[in-house]
């Protein structure tokens, strides 16, 4: 028999079972101890100090970064310990752009949450600030360093559970600061809007962009057929934020409320998650018998699709060309709606309601655009849509639910289970399963694609065949994958990636959460949504099947690549100016080469064939006749090294292929 | 749009420093040294070069780049001019020297280094030489027990032989 | 006290030009080569190879030309000693050597001129035997800096170098190295003082196979340049302890940490770093036994919170040089996660005496709780300012009185009027002239809020305000917090406001509450100990010079007379001629006076620029 260790906390005896430090011992105790820079899903950090408690013989430690041992005796909440936490808030607010009234976060901020707890009536020190202009560069986020205080919060959320590292400490001491590189706006960054450093960010200095009046306008205008379409995770959030318990399933008054706001219909983004599990089971279907690029990665979350654009451009051709739920919504909502309401294409406005910050971005990708006029013309948060629901005085909690509108409001379980981790998955395995053995499936459930772990892989047997699936969330977990795949030690064929940590009920858009359990349970309520619904497979959705009799023809097909397909574009990992190497700028009749040297070129020897090209030069004596400069990319980068000769880009580019151009250019000058 | 690095710099010399230390991001301070000791200071597109060549995302570089008081990201003067402010140099009137130094370049508020960028006046704190307190560094040369007058000529020399 | 002179016997006839910062920047190297020349002039077989590595021979003719590092007299530098007469020399110019070659070393005449006057007894001194700043020392671990050639490895090697690092390898186990360490008692030079032995037996333990040793040589505090002599002026005696470390934990792997501020401790190391590898001292099979030890010399980039053990692994994993939580220590996870020791240049300097000359010796000074010496930075306004070694628990006194030689007016000239000694830097506290009789030892000085620290010992006489002093050091925190932590970040820049407030005469009693509760709580909240210990300079002038504070905030004075703010600048009657200097001067035309008669200074003009008193040669404005 084991024996219980036991650590005594403000005078209560409690057991040390496997926690990692003092404070999570404390806070299953129920004693809440203040933090801002612990999170149980990032690196001990330490830097906040409110965790501070008094341990007998050591004085005053961190409780986040002490290991619970047996017979401790911690007190939380000491004369001193209370003062210094008191002063750190006082500091922390003097320091601090304090616009509580006006402020995005004011409902959900730690900062001012403790200011009151702390019983902070006065900031006896001067207000002190460099200020910093906002950062509103892009359609996703919006960043205020000056309401930020240097948790690093999101800093480790960027590294360590997306892997990117958009985000850094800059500078030191009092002009320490959390900026992309060089202080440059996210815009201009390697960001892909997933968003989850603003879900952790304690105060209002990270967000997500708010775009509530847009919707309004909308609603305001008389012109304009205003429909609203809410994807599968925002149905068990929402309650969070009227006091029901986690996970529950407000569908129908979400609908009503809406409906109240004014939206002519409410529809289901659901319905075209069931659309894409056609269109993406067909399609990996049709490259496992055609032999097309495998494994296909699922392409559903837009913060994924931009990260493998940016990160992983060689892997493009694996990514399914399937839009994401929200996109293909849009361009099916703008082929029939018009038709419906009897209005011209541009009268109907599209406000898709998501859990999800790159929503945001994805809805203004050029490619959903037809002649300026956005399939989806406004992307509502979760957080925004209840906002704009209190605004309205609609009593959330009294409203009596109502039914979603058809077509687009019908949809199976498999649609509904895209909202967590695994479910993209299962729900294309629902539809592979009937298609490759023309039965119906006794257990819908594919438990083995379930979980909470990062990367999870299972190997499904159906009929004949076996199917390899890797479900992974959070992109340091993509970035596992994709290196296993570059480099073939995949051994998979189907993989499933969502940005967020648990998929989109964990997205950055959802009502503000810590910890996994929350996400957890959201996940579960979707999983009790689904084994409520009738139908538990795709392609049962009638609608659906209605859409391809009428619109769409079969899946895959022309129609469908249309409207349901998209493609990828490699992105620049770094916007900036080229840098020269050699030769002065200043005569013109120099023969210009640029050369890549962005991070997919460089990892193909482009700085060789820099090296190469100049040392060949300084030997002939040509340096004076050639301009070389450096880019940071050409966009091509699934085809480097690259290198451009005049306006002549060549791909795959060796040095003698290199040589041989530049002597031919020189030599044909020199023919002039 | 291009930028145009100083002509005497070659875009070789990274690649080579990058070389020299394995392309191993654990060395980047000595890298950024060592980038730093080539260019004068780190221009934007050579710490982005080095974050890409070291699998490093350019954040962090820039994290680095800054924390350390020795990196600079502007360009500094042709001579530099350190005075140190430690404890035994500020007891012995280094506050003086500064002001007369920063006076006689025209040097005002926060700024640094001359427009012309031939000076760049900073101040450390101990230079090890306490024992010649108060002590300035121009251009890597210890000058100790300095007053305000020999600082002032010292800098006169300088602006004479750049003349 | 002094075992200079033993030591010098064993280094044949030499001329030893001092070639630390100090003398190098009075003009040293210079002095060199005027030897060089003059030597050679005079005919004098001149024993200089540009590499030193020709073996030693007493018995060959002529005369060693030879650079040493830091003697610790820099203020009387360049120095020059002649041995075997061990003559030392003060203050010599290149101008001067043609005289000294034919005087002294031809002829054998002493130069008068160019030995130390003593000028409390008005004597001139021979050299280290009879020069006061050096006989009331206790030179051990510096014994060997300043007369050795620094870069030359066959002179280290003659000097019994290597010998502890041999033994170690050889002769004990590493169980038995810790233990002898711990026994010897000796505490970490570093400032923390913690017991050494303790701390490598922490990281013996660990399992390996890859563990590291780092010596710290950031030296950061400001007015400290002991690390400095060493690494400059014995850097294979540091080298040897970190060998002795490595071997004692089991590590393969080291490095030396030193700040860029210190270019000629880097140069020398590196150089004696490959001196031994080329020497097989270090690299594989040390000694002929099977352990390997490679040995890096990195450079720091500018952040004083380096010197911080988690933070200096930090910057050497290249990144930023952020603390992190204690535990775990380095010696349980430190470089790349491995178990690390970190240990101070001096610490490691003091090891190979441990080892090779026994605990019995090494206890021989001190006190029991603290054995040893220490060296210490003498600066401030002390007539002799350098750098000094004294027995642990020597008091205050006689370093401040009679190694240095008392205190001194601003102007440098002997007979100022003491007023504190700030010790410990940045995280020290200043001491009053009551507590000059404490002795120097970590335990002493921690009971009255001061600390050994790295060993900076700033004198100041009665012209210096403590309110100011205060200041200066919290602007030096403020500006190198790594700024991770909000009460050290915020709370070192929010102290430093409120003492600005002070020195600028908008204070309130407020002021002083809020500054007090503020530091307490930045001393408990703070990750590290820079931020921690960042409000002892305050505390410690508040408890001891709290009359000065006072008169600052309620009276809006300065009793030093050193803020201007605060000045009330007024003529004395009695002193005044009537010159009329200070109304030329005054900006603002506050002065009026007839000539020859008692000028007045207008109040409500004043502005207090303090050009008056500067004007004034009778020293009549007060
Ligand atoms: C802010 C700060 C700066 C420090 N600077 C130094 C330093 O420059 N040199 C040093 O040896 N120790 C310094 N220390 C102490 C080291 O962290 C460490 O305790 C020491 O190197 C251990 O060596 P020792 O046990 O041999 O003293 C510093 C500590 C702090 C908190
Ligand atoms: S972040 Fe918090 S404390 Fe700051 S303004 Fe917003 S609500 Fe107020
Ligand atoms: S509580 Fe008072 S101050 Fe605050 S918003 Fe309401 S009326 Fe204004
Ligand atoms: S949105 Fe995502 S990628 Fe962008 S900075 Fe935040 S966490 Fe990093
Ligand atoms: S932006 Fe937010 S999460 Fe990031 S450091 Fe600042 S306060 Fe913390
Ligand atoms: S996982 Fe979902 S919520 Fe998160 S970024 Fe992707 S689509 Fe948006
Ligand atoms: S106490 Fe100061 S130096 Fe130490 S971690 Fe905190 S902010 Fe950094
Ligand atoms: S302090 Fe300045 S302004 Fe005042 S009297 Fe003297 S010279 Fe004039
Ligand atoms: S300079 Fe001095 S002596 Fe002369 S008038 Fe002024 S106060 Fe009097
Ligand atoms: S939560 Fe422990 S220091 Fe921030
Ligand atoms: S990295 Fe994009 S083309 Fe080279
Ligand atoms: S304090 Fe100036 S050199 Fe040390
Ligand atoms: S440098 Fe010569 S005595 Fe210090």
């Amino acid at each position: 028999m084991d024996e219980k260790k036991y650590l005594t906390i403000d005078g209560r005896q409690i057991a040390i079972e496997g926690e990692r430090n003092v404070l999570e011992v404390a806070r299953k105790a129920g004693i809440e101890i203040p933090t801002f820079c612990y999170h149980s899903d990032l690196s001990v950090y330490g830097a906040c100090r409110l965790c501070l408690v008094d341990i007998a013989g050591r004085g005053g430690v961190a409780s986040c970064s002490t290991a619970p041992e047996p017979g401790m005796v911690v007190k939380t909440s000491t004369k001193q310990i209370r003062a210094m936490r008191k002063i750190a808030v006082e500091l922390l607010l003097a320091a601090h752009d304090q616009s509580c009234t006006t402020c995005y976060k004011s409902t959900s901020c730690k900062l001012l949450d403790l200011a009151n707890k702390l019983g902070v009536t006065k900031v006896r020190f001067k207000p002190g600030f460099e200020r910093m202009p906002l950062d509103n560069s892009n359609p996703s986020l919006q960043r205020d360093n000056n309401k930020c205080i240097l948790c690093g919060d999101c800093v480790r959320m960027c590294q360590e559970v997306q892997g990117i590292g958009v985000l850094d400490f800059a500078g030191r001491g009092s002009h320490s600061r959390v900026v992309p590189a060089f202080g440059k706006d996210l815009k201009n960054v390697e960001c892909i809007y997933c968003g989850q450093c603003a879900r952790i960010c304690p105060t209002g200095a990270i967000i997500p962009k708010n775009e509530v009046s847009k919707a309004w306008e909308l609603l305001d205008n008389p012109e304009y057929k205003t429909v609203a379409t809410i994807a599968p995770a925002v149905r068990v959030g929402f309650g969070e934020a009227f006091g029901m318990p986690v996970g529950t399933d407000v569908t129908g008054k979400i609908t009503a409320a809406l409906k109240q706001l004014g939206f002519v219909a409410v529809f289901d983004t659901t319905f075209a998650a069931d659309l894409t599990v056609v269109e993406e089971a067909e399609e990996f279907l049709r490259r496992v018998t055609a032999g097309g690029t495998l494994p296909q990665f699922t392409s559903c979350c837009p913060a994924w699709v931009k990260y493998a654009e940016q990160f992983y451009p060689e892997l493009l051709p694996n990514l399914s060309s399937c839009r994401s739920p929200q996109a293909m919504f849009g361009a099916m909502a703008k082929e029939m709606l018009p038709k419906l309401f009897d209005v011209p294409r541009e009268k109907v406005k599209i406000v898709s309601i998501m859990p999800c910050t790159a929503k945001k971005f994805e809805a203004q990708r050029p490619e959903f655009s037809r002649d300026g006029d956005r399939e989806t013309e406004v992307v509502l948060t979760t957080q925004e849509l209840i906002q704009m629901i209190k605004g309205a005085g609609i009593d959330f909690n009294a409203i009596e639910p109502e039914a979603m509108d058809l077509p687009l409001g019908f949809k199976t379980g498999a649609g509904v289970i895209f909202g967590v981790t695994g479910g993209v998955s299962e729900a294309a395995l629902r539809y592979a399963y009937k298609k490759l053995t023309g039965k119906n499936l006794a257990n819908v459930e594919f438990k083995e694609v379930r979980g909470d772990d990062g990367y999870r892989r299972a190997e499904i047997t159906i009929g004949d065949n076996k199917v390899r699936v890797v479900v992974v969330h959070s992109l340091s977990n993509a970035h596992k994958i994709c290196e296993e795949v570059k480099a073939g030690k995949a051994d998979v064929d189907l993989i499933e990636v969502m940005a967020c940590p648990g998929g989109c009920v964990g997205g950055a858009g959802q009502p503000v959460y810590v910890g996994m359990e929350t996400r957890k349970q959201r996940a579960a309520g979707l999983y009790r949504v689904d084994r409520n619904m009738q139908l538990h497979s795709s392609e049962d959705n009638p609608y659906v099947k209605e859409a391809y009799q009428n619109i769409l023809g079969t899946p895959n097909s022309h129609k469908a690549h249309e409207l349901l397909h998209t493609h990828y574009q490699s992105r620049k990992r770094i916007q900036d100016e080229d840098v020269l190497v050699s030769g002065s700028d200043e005569a013109q009749e120099k023969l210009p080469v640029t050369i890549c040297v962005g991070t997919s070129c460089f990892k193909r020897g482009s700085q060789q064939l820099l090296q190469e090209l100049t040392d060949f030069l300084k030997e002939n004596n040509l340096q004076d006749q050639v301009a070389i400069k450096a880019t940071f990319c050409h966009e091509r980068c699934d085809r480097g090294p690259t290198a451009n000769v005049d306006g002549t880009i060549m791909e795959k580019c060796s040095f003698e292929a290199l040589r041989a151009e530049v002597v031919k250019r020189l030599r044909s000058a020199v023919a002039k | 749009m291009e930028k145009e690095l100083s002509s005497a710099t070659q875009f070789g010399k990274v690649c080579e420093i990058l070389d020299r230390y394995d392309r191993d991001p654990a060395k980047l301070i000595p890298i950024l040294q060592a980038v730093q000791e080539e260019y004068r200071y780190l221009p934007e597109e050579i710490l982005t070069l080095v974050a890409t060549s070291l699998n490093l995302p350019p954040a962090k570089v820039y994290g680095v780049a800054t924390f350390y008081s020795h990196f600079t990201l502007t360009p500094k003067g042709k001579h530099i001019i350190r005075l140190c402010d430690g404890t035994a140099c500020h007891v012995k009137g280094s506050t003086a020297l500064l002001d007369a130094i920063r006076k006689r370049l025209g040097l005002t508020g926060k700024q640094q280094s001359t427009p012309d960028l031939l000076f760049t006046v900073e101040t450390v704190s101990c230079l090890g030489a306490c024992g010649l307190a108060p002590a300035v560094v121009i251009d890597d040369k210890v000058h100790g027990q300095v007053t305000p007058e020999k600082a002032v000529a010292l800098v006169e020399e300088l602006i004479n032989a750049e003349a | 006290m002094s075992n200079i002179s033993e030591l010098s016997k064993d280094l044949g006839h030499r001329v030893i030009i001092c070639a630390g910062t100090g003398c190098v920047a009075n003009g040293s190297l210079e002095v060199y080569k005027a030897f060089q020349d003059e030597m050679t002039k005079a005919g004098i077989h001149l024993i200089d190879t540009p590499d030193h590595r020709t073996p030693l021979d007493g018995d060959q003719q002529g005369l060693h030309l030879t650079k040493s590092g830091c003697q610790g007299f820099c203020q009387m530098g360049p120095l020059v000693t002649i041995l075997p007469q061990n003559i030392l020399y003060c203050k010599v110019q290149a101008v001067d050597v043609p005289e000294i070659v034919a005087e002294t070393l031809v002829k054998g005449n002493i130069l008068e001129k160019y030995l130390y006057l003593d000028k409390s007894t008005g004597k001139h001194c021979h050299g280290t035997d009879d020069i006061p700043f050096y006989t009331r020392q206790k030179r051990t671990v510096l014994a060997n800096c300043g007369l050795i050639d620094p870069e030359s490895l066959p002179e280290y090697l003659k000097e019994n170098g290597y010998d502890a690092a041999r033994k170690a390898f050889c002769d004990m186990t590493p169980a038995e190295v810790c233990k002898q360490m711990l026994e010897s008692g000796l505490r970490g030079r570093g400032g923390g003082g913690f017991p050494t032995g303790r701390k490598w037996e922490m990281a013996r333990i660990q399992p390996g196979p890859k563990k590291f040793v780092i010596c710290n040589g950031d030296e950061g505090d400001p007015g400290a340049f002991m690390d400095r002599s060493l690494m400059e002026g014995n850097p294979h005696c540091v080298i040897e302890g970190l060998m002795i470390a490595a071997r004692a934990i089991g590590a393969d792997e080291g490095y030396f940490y030193v700040r860029t501020e210190y270019p000629l401790a880097v140069k020398r190391l590196r150089k004696a770093v490959e001196d031994a590898m080329a020497k097989g001292i270090l690299g594989k099979n040390i000694f002929g036994t099977e352990h390997c030890l490679t040995l890096h010399v990195m450079e720091g980039a500018g952040a004083f919170v380096c010197g911080e053990e988690t933070a200096l692994i930090a910057s050497i994993e290249g990144k930023r040089g952020m603390p992190t939580p204690k535990p775990p220590f380095p010696a349980q996870s430190g470089l790349w996660g491995k178990p690390t020791i970190i240990n101070n240049v001096e610490t490691l300097a003091t090891v190979p005496l441990v080892i090779r000359d026994g605990v019995a010796a090494f206890r021989a000074d001190g006190t029991e709780q603290a054995p040893g010496t220490k060296t210490f930075a003498l600066t401030g306004h002390v007539l002799n300012t350098g750098l000094i070694e004294v027995p642990m628990g020597t008091t205050l006194r006689h370093v401040v009185e009679s190694v240095g030689g008392g205190v001194t007016h601003d102007n440098g000239d002997p007979g100022g009027t003491f007023k504190a000694v700030q010790i410990g830097g940045p995280s020290g506290g200043c001491l009053t002239a009551e507590m000059l009789d404490t002795p120097l030892d970590y335990e002493s000085l921690r009971k009255v809020g001061a600390m050994v620290g790295s060993g900076g010992l700033v004198v100041m006489n009665d012209h210096t305000c403590m309110v100011r002093i205060a200041h200066f050091f919290m602007q030096f925190t403020q500006n190198e917090s790594c700024g991770k932590c909000v009460l050290c970040r915020e709370g070192t820049k929010q102290m430093l406001a409120l003492l600005d407030d002070i020195i600028e005469g908008n204070a309130t009693a407020e002021t002083l509450t809020l500054l007090e509760d503020l530091a307490h709580a930045v001393s408990v909240g703070s990750l590290c100990a820079l931020g921690k210990t960042a409000p002892s300079p305050v505390l410690s002038t508040l408890k001891y010079f709290r009359d000065e504070y006072e008169a600052h905030v309620f009276h809006k004075t300065c009793p030093a007379k050193q803020c201007k703010n605060l000045l009330k600048p007024t003529i004395d009657a009695k002193k005044c001629v009537g010159c009329g200097a200070c109304a030329r001067k005054c900006p603002v035309g506050a002065i009026s006076g007839e000539r020859k008669k008692p000028h007045v200074i207008n109040e409500a003009l004043c502005i207090k620029c303090g050009a008056c008193a500067e004007a004034c040669k009778f020293n009549a404005v007060i």
